[in-house]
C-alpha cells in the first residue's frame, strides 16, 4: 500500500515510517524539515503541506492512505504559525486527499483535547466535548481534530480515522511531555500529583499501522499502559521533582531554567488528563507492547541525568 | 512501608481486591503507601478515640460493585472517614469504600492530592459510573453538602435526598446499601456555619462548635448497615418511579437512625440513672 506520511521528519513520524516500511509499505513523506537519513523504501518531499508542490505529491504519488501528523504545539510555535500550521495543513490534508482518490486518512491527533481542571472525569471516551476554556493554547488543535473529525460525514467516500493519542516517551525524548521531563529538576505544583498518561513511541507506531491494517472508521482514543502520578514518573526516569507552590510557580516559569509555559498549562501539571481507549481496543484488537515502567526506563537510558 | 505502618494494616491492604501496577499505583491513581499510612492514622481514631461500633457489615457485599447511600452526620468529614474505617477494618477480607467528595475540594492544593490517592474522586456521574462498572465499593451521601451542614439540634434529621444516585445504580445494576451513621453530630457539634467566611478560603462554609475548636469530641460513634435494595430498570425512569425508590432508601435509612436513636439514649438514660443513684439526691 502506498501511505504518505505528513511530519515524517519528526522524531514520531521517523518511527512510524520505518515501522510501516517494515510492514511492506511503499512510504512516502511530506515534510518542511529534511530528513537526511531516511531509509530506503521512504520518498522523502522537503516542502510545506499547504504548499503548490505538496499538493503535486498526492496528484503523482497518488496514495493509498494518509497519515497525517504535521501538527505542532505551543512549545514549537507561537500562536499564528500554529493556527496556520494546524488548522491550514489539516485543511489542505484533507481537501487534497478527497481530490485525488485517497482511500484512508489517519489524523494523528492528541489526547490533551479534553484539557485538564479540577472538575473534569478521570478516563475521557470519545463522546465529551473538549474542554478549550481553559487553554486556549489548545483551541487550534481542538478545532483540527474536529475539523477532520468532520469529514466523516463531508467526505463519507472516504475512511477517516481521528486519533487521540496519549504523551509518548521512549528513547527519542520528543513530545511534549518527554520535554518537560528533560531536566534533572521537574518542576511540579506543591500539592499536585496528576496521573500522566503515555505510550512508548514503538507503540505509537504499532498502533498506526493497526489503524491502516483495519481501517477503522471514527474518532478513537488510543493509549498504552495505565496511566502513573508525575512523582512517580519522575523518580523513575532517574530525575527530582522541584515543586513550587503556584504563585512561585507562575512567577518562575521561563526564569531560573524553568520552561516558558503558557499560565493555562498549569492546570495540566494540577490535574490529569487521562483517556478511555477501551473503544479502540475493542475495534481493532490492538495491545500495547511495552509497560509503563520499561518506557520510561527506556528514556532514562537515552536522556540520563548528568550531575555536573 | 513507613514505619507507624501496622502489621494489621498491611496485611489488609495486602487483601483489598485492587489492581495494583508496577508502582503501587492502581489505574485511577490510588496508592497502596497512601493508603498504608492514611489507614494506620484513622486506626486509633476508628479502635480508641471513637471506639467505631459496626452493625450488619455482612450486608455489603464481598466483592463486586455496590453502593454504600447513608445519611451525613458531623460538620467535618468524620462520617465518611470512619464509613470507609470501617468497610477497611471490620470486613474480611477488607473492601476500600471510594466515596465522592465536593468538588471544590479538588482545587485546593494537598486536599487534591490526597483525596485522589486515597481514592475519594470527585462526585461526576462518570466517577460512579466507571467504579461501579470496575466492581469498586462506592460511597455516597445524597444528603450533598446540605447534610454536613446539619447543626447539633438537627442531628437526627434528614434533609432532601438527591435522586442521581438510585438512577446510576439502577444503570450499572449495583446493589445499593443503606447505612445509618450515629454519632457524628454529638462529636462534632455544629451551632454555626460561617458561609462568607467559608467562601474566602474556598469551601461552601465554615463550622463553629461553642468550643470554638474544629475539634470533634470523643463520643461512641455507630454505623450500621442495612439490608441491600436492588432495584430494577435503566435509570432512564420519569422522575416519579425514581422518586418511590429514593424514598425506600430513606426510609430504611431513617428507620436505623431511630432504632439507634433509642438505643443511644436508653444508654444515656441508664448512665444517668445510675449517676442519680450513686449521686447525693435525696
Amino acid at each position: 500500500m502506498k501511505v504518505l506520511i505528513t511530519g515524517i521528519a519528526g522524531a514520531t513520524g521517523q518511527v512510524v515510517a520505518m515501522r510501516l516500511v517494515e510492514a511492506g509499505h511503499d512510504v512516502f513523506g511530506i515534510d518542511r524539515r529534511s530528513w537526511s537519513e531516511a531509509p530506503d523504501g521512504v520518498e522523502m518531499h522537503k516542502g510545506d503541506i499547504r504548499s503548490r508542490p505538496a499538493e503535486d505529491v498526492f496528484r503523482t504519488v497518488q496514495p493509498d492512505a494518509v497519515v497525517h501528523m504535521a501538527t505542532v504545539t505551543h512549545l514549537v510555535a507561537r500562536s499564528e504559525d500554529r493556527y496556520r500550521i494546524n488548522l491550514g495543513g489539516t485543511r489542505a490534508v484533507f481537501e487534497h486527499s478527497h481530490r485525488y482518490g485517497v482511500k484512508h486518512v489517519i489524523f494523528v491527533g492528541r489526547h490533551t483535547y479534553y484539557g485538564a481542571g479540577p472538575e473534569s472525569p478521570l478516563y475521557h471516551t470519545e463522546d465529551e466535548p473538549p474542554m478549550v476554556t481553559s487553554f486556549p493554547e489548545l483551541a487550534d488543535l481542538v478545532a483540527a481534530d474536529l475539523y477532520a473529525g468532520s469529514a466523516l460525514w463531508r467526505m463519507p467516500d472516504m475512511t477517516t480515522t481521528v486519533l487521540r493519542m496519549v504523551y509518548t516517551l521512549g528513547p527519542t525524548g520528543h513530545g511534549t511531555l518527554a520535554s518537560y521531563m528533560r531536566g534533572p529538576r521537574v518542576p511540579m505544583i506543591l500539592g499536585f500529583d496528576p496521573l500522566f498518561q503515555f505510550m512508548h513511541e514503538r507503540d505509537v507506531a504499532r498502533s498506526i499501522e493497526t489503524v491502516l491494517r483495519t481501517r477503522i472508521r471514527g474518532v478513537y482514543n488510543v493509549a498504552g499502559p495505565p496511566p502513573v502520578p508525575l512523582s512517580t514518573l519522575v523518580r523513575a526516569t532517574g530525575r527530582s521533582s522541584f515543586p513550587l507552590p503556584e504563585v512561585a510557580f507562575r512567577f518562575a516559569l521561563g526564569r531560573f531554567g524553568l520552561p516558558k509555559l503558557p499560565i493555562a498549562a498549569l492546570s495540566h501539571i494540577k490535574h490529569p488528563v487521562v483517556i478511555d481507549d477501551r473503544a479502540f481496543r475493542v475495534a481493532t484488537g490492538f495491545e500495547h507492547e511495552v509497560r509503563e515502567d520499561h518506557a520510561m526506563r527506556d528514556y532514562r537510558d537515552a536522556f540520563p541525568v548528568v550531575e555536573n | 512501608m513507613a514505619a507507624f505502618v501496622s502489621r494489621e494494616v498491611e496485611r489488609r491492604i495486602e487483601a483489598l481486591e485492587i489492581p495494583w501496577g508496577p508502582f503501587g499505583v492502581d489505574p485511577y491513581g490510588v496508592s497502596k503507601r497512601h493508603l498504608a499510612v492514611g489507614f494506620s492514622l484513622v486506626e486509633p481514631f476508628y479502635r480508641h478515640y471513637f471506639s467505631v461500633k459496626v452493625l450488619g457489615g455482612d450486608n455489603v457485599p464481598a466483592r463486586g460493585r455496590g453502593m454504600l447511600v447513608g445519611n451525613h452526620s458531623g460538620g467535618v468529614a468524620i462520617d465518611g472517614m470512619m464509613t470507609i474505617a470501617s468497610m477497611f477494618f471490620a470486613k474480611d477480607p477488607p473492601r476500600l469504600a471510594q466515596g465522592m467528595v465536593e468538588k471544590f475540594m479538588n482545587r485546593l492544593p494537598f486536599a487534591a492530592m490526597l483525596t485522589g490517592k486515597l481514592g475519594q474522586f470527585v462526585g461526576l456521574p462518570e466517577h460512579c459510573i466507571r467504579l461501579l462498572e470496575d466492581e469498586r465499593l462506592l460511597m455516597v451521601f445524597p444528603e450533598g453538602a446540605r447534610g454536613t451542614a446539619k447543626l447539633y439540634k438537627e442531628r437526627y434529621s434528614l434533609v432532601r435526598f438527591g435522586s442521581g444516585f438510585v438512577r446510576l445504580a439502577m444503570r450499572t445494576r449495583a446493589p445499593i446499601i443503606p447505612f445509618a451513621f450515629l454519632g457524628g453530630g454529638a462529636a462534632f457539634p455544629t451551632v454555626y456555619n460561617a458561609v462568607t467566611l467559608g467562601r474566602m478560603v474556598g469551601m461552601p462554609y465554615v463550622p463553629f462548635t461553642p468550643y470554638g475548636l474544629p475539634v470533634p469530641l470523643p463520643v461512641k460513634l455507630e454505623v450500621e448497615y442495612g439490608e441491600p435494595l436492588m432495584f430494577q430498570g435503566t435509570g432512564a425512569e420519569a422522575d416519579t418511579v425514581i422518586e418511590g425508590y429514593v424514598e425506600q432508601v430513606r426510609t430504611s435509612i431513617a428507620a436505623m437512625i431511630e432504632r439507634g436513636r433509642s438505643r443511644r439514649e436508653n444508654l444515656a438514660e441508664q448512665v444517668m440513672k445510675q449517676l442519680r443513684v450513686g449521686g447525693p439526691r435525696p
